[in-house]
């Protein structure tokens, strides 16, 4: 494929590896924000290859994992109704809820359906004029113009038995609340590429000049990955910290304009809990007041759902770098892949979820050593 | 069971020795366009099924009797038994279609044991409301597959359930097979040092079946690999008689398969990403939807553990075979992390292979 | 966050007032939303997320990314033996370094 498979060149990966290592001289904690970045890191192994002095946190860049409970459990209760036709993307279906997930509300009779896109939902709704379709609307800044649009169309064609569960959040304020974590160690971001394709990054050089923190605007395989990485490490030696744009192909400081005028129109901005940290202020969207009238939440009257998050689980931590999984008292024992309790075991990249497949691996590698 | 079974094909009315140059229709099929719960009732409706579509499509002498089981022959020695069911939507897919799965789904799982493959049974269960035209082409399909892999299809039985209850034709199907001499494959043989190969490209079938899924279409020139792989076994046991351990690597792609291997064998496996057969298009395919094509189902692939002495000569007699010419050998058993796979990435790090939960799912993620 | 893949535009088409098309990506065609790309032509690059495209890909700065990667890859040359006895340490050390960072 086309700009994909040139950006996948071991022989290459590796000199650029190298040349990271004779640039770098002190340790350096460089958070990748995105779950995609993380998912092509381990995936490919990139962490291996890189200079001991270097650790990579993975943040809490995903958005099936940073869903929280309470969203999971009103997804549930209406995805349990009758006459609901609820729409999702494949990756929300395992993810659990307090009691149940999505999958085991479809073997309990629910209409659960995987679509590839949202528009694909507006269309079941167009189908089924007698059913209520229902999109479970998550993501970053990346998925908010297709959910945003699916909404619109539906509103402007006057799809009426359509409905958007909408947990949308952003991720500046998630770098705000890293850096402004106590006991934060990360030295430097990069940035989610196709978060900034949309939202361009005008808005991170105040993040940079408040925080004093390299931020460089990163893609998504190998050689893209290890490029965003040595830009940051030669700014960090440099003692420098300001946006680089490592990704210019397909991210332009603006952004994408059209986009933005429609999550203008469909979305506001408000608070927003993320699974395993909590609360975070404005880090969130909402339907507008204009398209209020296609906020699932409201029409199915969900909004007295509470759940609390487990008290067992310390995600938030680990999401800042602060904690190690292994070190967390519930890792492998209450939580496991199978049942997780946070956002970090939830996806197979989340750091927990990675720690549990491939720390079994590492200890055998290093069965001298306690790991 | 196969009292059962064959109560079903033998209708107690059922005309006995049928003559299959002269058939006739004593009330015609079109008079029923769709399967009606009578189709599984064991009366008239039932034998017309069986006369107008099993026994032409599946003609075989062993079905000239029609009792209630039937009799064949055996050798002395070791024989191998299997069973699968067949629940496949669409039912119909590029290069495939649920009939070719059935029959040889079972010849392979026979196959990965070594077995010749002789006969197989046939089980339906039709939903009220399913077109006869459609079953008729399944059946159809089904006849041509096993003529192709070798097999007779000797018993069967159909059943019918109401509207709503089923997905419009599930099949099982079980068959026998004879384990020559000597032969002596399971997944317990791994052993270190020995090469692990693969007969071909990986992930196609399940890429074919996910580019008719409604919701999920994308137009690309990806056909099931379906194909029966007990003459490529024959082969490859003809080239080498110490073959290790022989697998489908069906559901949960390769990487169940190898999972399984090493947990049955107590080793590690180590494979190369590099050296993985992937058709382009599969992989670009497995792109847009996040999935990783080690997970992908294949219809008629074998994953091959043979001492490293003889990898050669075995990869020679795979490639010999029309849907073996991409075979490649992708990596060895290790002593290393029993019962773990690791796979070498393209930069020269290294991934663990896990075993996937449940269904892959598109991701956005 | 976002899985998000390259591709070519095939068509482009109208959908009930919605700008439409097919991309190819890599020999697999699907239908994307342009909405949010007026000006994209046929021919061109686009990046992929759930069905809708983002961003039209710009091939000049493809290019010269390519082009320091390969500029890295020479200065490398130049270093040759360096990189030798480098990487044979690199490689060895792959296992344990990963094992020290999850410690």
């Amino acid at each position: 494929m086309k700009y994909l498979t040139e950006y996948r060149d071991g022989e290459k990966a590796i000199r650029l590896a190298e040349e990271i290592g004779r640039i770098v001289t002190k340790p350096w904690a460089i958070m990748e924000v995105c779950g995609g970045q993380t998912h092509s890191i381990i995936r490919n192994g990139i962490d291996q290859i890189l200079p001991k002095k270097i650790e990579m946190i993975h943040g809490p860049g995903c958005p099936v994992c940073v869903t929280p409970l309470e969203m999971i459990d009103k997804a549930l209760a209406i995805a349990s109704r009758p006459e609901v036709i609820f729409c999702s993307f494949g990756d929300m279906l395992r993810v659990p809820g307090s009691k149940d997930d999505l999958f085991k509300i479809k073997g309990r009779g629910g209409d659960v359906r995987v679509v590839y896109s949202p528009l694909d939902a507006v269309q079941i709704a167009r189908k089924n004029p007698d059913r209520e379709v229902v999109f479970l609307a998550i993501g970053f800044e990346t998925t908010a113009p297709a959910n945003a649009m699916a909404v619109k169309v539906a509103k402007d064609q006057g799809i009426n038995n359509f409905s958007a569960l909408v947990s949308h959040v952003l991720v500046p304020p998630a770098i705000e609340a890293i850096m402004t974590a106590p006991g934060n160690r990360v030295n430097a971001f990069l940035a989610a590429g196709h978060v900034c394709c949309v939202t361009g990054f005008e808005e991170y050089p105040k993040l940079c000049e408040q925080h004093d923190i390299p931020i460089v605007i990163t893609g998504f395989e190998p050689l893209d990955l290890l490029e965003g990485i040595r830009r940051t490490v030669i700014q960090l030696e440099n003692g420098e910290a300001f946006v680089e744009n490592a990704y210019q192909r397909v991210v332009s400081e603006a952004g994408n304009l059209a986009a933005q005028a429609v999550l203008d129109e469909v979305f506001e901005v408000t608070d927003r809990a993320w699974r395993g940290i909590g609360v975070i202020p404005r880090s969130g969207w909402r339907l507008s007041k204009a398209y209020r009238d296609f906020d699932a939440e409201l029409k199915f009257s969900v909004s007295d759902i509470t759940t609390c998050e487990s008290e067992l689980c310390r995600a938030g931590e680990v999401l800042k770098g602060t904690l190690k999984p292994n070190e967390c008292e519930a890792f492998g024992k209450e939580c496991t892949p199978r049942n997780p309790l946070g956002a970090t075991m939830v996806s197979s990249e989340g750091a927990c979820a990675a720690y549990y497949n491939y720390g079994r691996f590492v200890q055998l590698e290093t069965s001298s050593s306690a790991l | 069971m196969t009292t059962d079974t064959n109560r079903q094909v033998a209708q107690q009315d059922a005309p006995q020795g049928i003559d299959f140059d002269s058939l006739s229709c004593p009330v015609p099929l079109q008079d029923y366009p769709h399967i009606i719960l009578g189709h599984g009732g064991g009366g008239k409706l039932s034998s017309e099924l069986i006369e107008h579509i099993f026994l032409p499509a599946f003609e075989n002498k062993h079905l000239a009797g029609l009792g209630d089981s039937t009799v064949f022959d055996v050798q002395s020695g070791r024989m191998a038994f299997s069973t699968d069911s067949y629940v496949v939507q669409p039912l119909f897919f590029p290069g495939g279609s649920i009939a070719d799965l059935a029959v040889n789904g079972t010849v392979n799982d026979l196959s990965m044991s070594g077995a010749k493959p002789l006969y197989l049974s046939a089980g339906f269960i039709l939903e009220e409301g399913f077109p006869v035209a459609k079953l008729k082409r399944i059946a159809d399909d089904m006849g041509a597959a096993a003529k192709k892999a070798g097999v007779a299809i000797i018993t069967g039985d159909t059943k019918v359930v109401e509207r709503g209850h089923g997905d419009g034709c599930y099949i099982n199907t079980a068959g026998v097979g004879v384990v020559p001499t000597g032969v002596d494959i399971n997944p317990t043989m791994a052993r270190p040092g020995d090469a692990v190969l693969v007969s071909g490209s990986l992930g196609d079938h399940g890429m074919a079946v996910m580019s008719v899924r409604e919701g999920l279409e994308f137009e690309a020139q990806i056909e099931s690999d379906s194909a029966p792989l007990n003459e490529m076994v024959a082969t490859m046991l003809n080239a080498c008689s110490d073959i290790h351990v022989l697998r489908d690597p069906t559901r949960g792609g390769l990487a169940a398969s190898l999972n399984e291997i090493a947990a049955s064998s107590n080793c590690g496996i180590v494979i190369d990403e590099k050296s993985l057969p992937i058709n382009s298009t599969v992989q670009s395919a497995c792109e847009i939807l996040g999935l990783d094509p080690l997970l992908v189902a294949n219809e008629g692939k074998l994953v091959c553990i043979v001492p490293e002495a003889s990898a050669a000569n075995v990869l020679e007699a795979m490639k010999k075979i029309p849907h073996g010419a991409n075979a490649a050998k992708i990596g060895t058993i290790v002593s290393d992390h029993p019962s773990m796979v690791i796979a070498k990435t393209s930069i020269g790090a290294s991934r663990v292979i896990t075993i996937p939960i449940g269904e892959q799912l598109p991701r956005i993620c | 966050m976002c899985l998000a893949v390259p591709g070519r535009v095939n068509e482009i088409f109208e959908d009930k007032g919605t700008r439409m098309g097919k991309v190819n990506f890599g020999g697999v065609v699907k239908e994307v939303c342009l909405a949010y790309l007026p000006d994209i032509e046929v021919g061109d690059y686009t990046i992929v997320h759930v069905g809708f495209a983002i961003s039209r890909i710009d091939e000049a700065s493809a290019q010269q990314t390519l082009n320091t990667f390969d500029e890295l890859g020479l200065l490398e040359d130049e270093l040759e033996e360096l990189r030798e006895t480098d990487y044979e340490k690199n490689s060895q050390s792959t296992a344990s370094n990963q094992a020290e960072k999850i410690r």
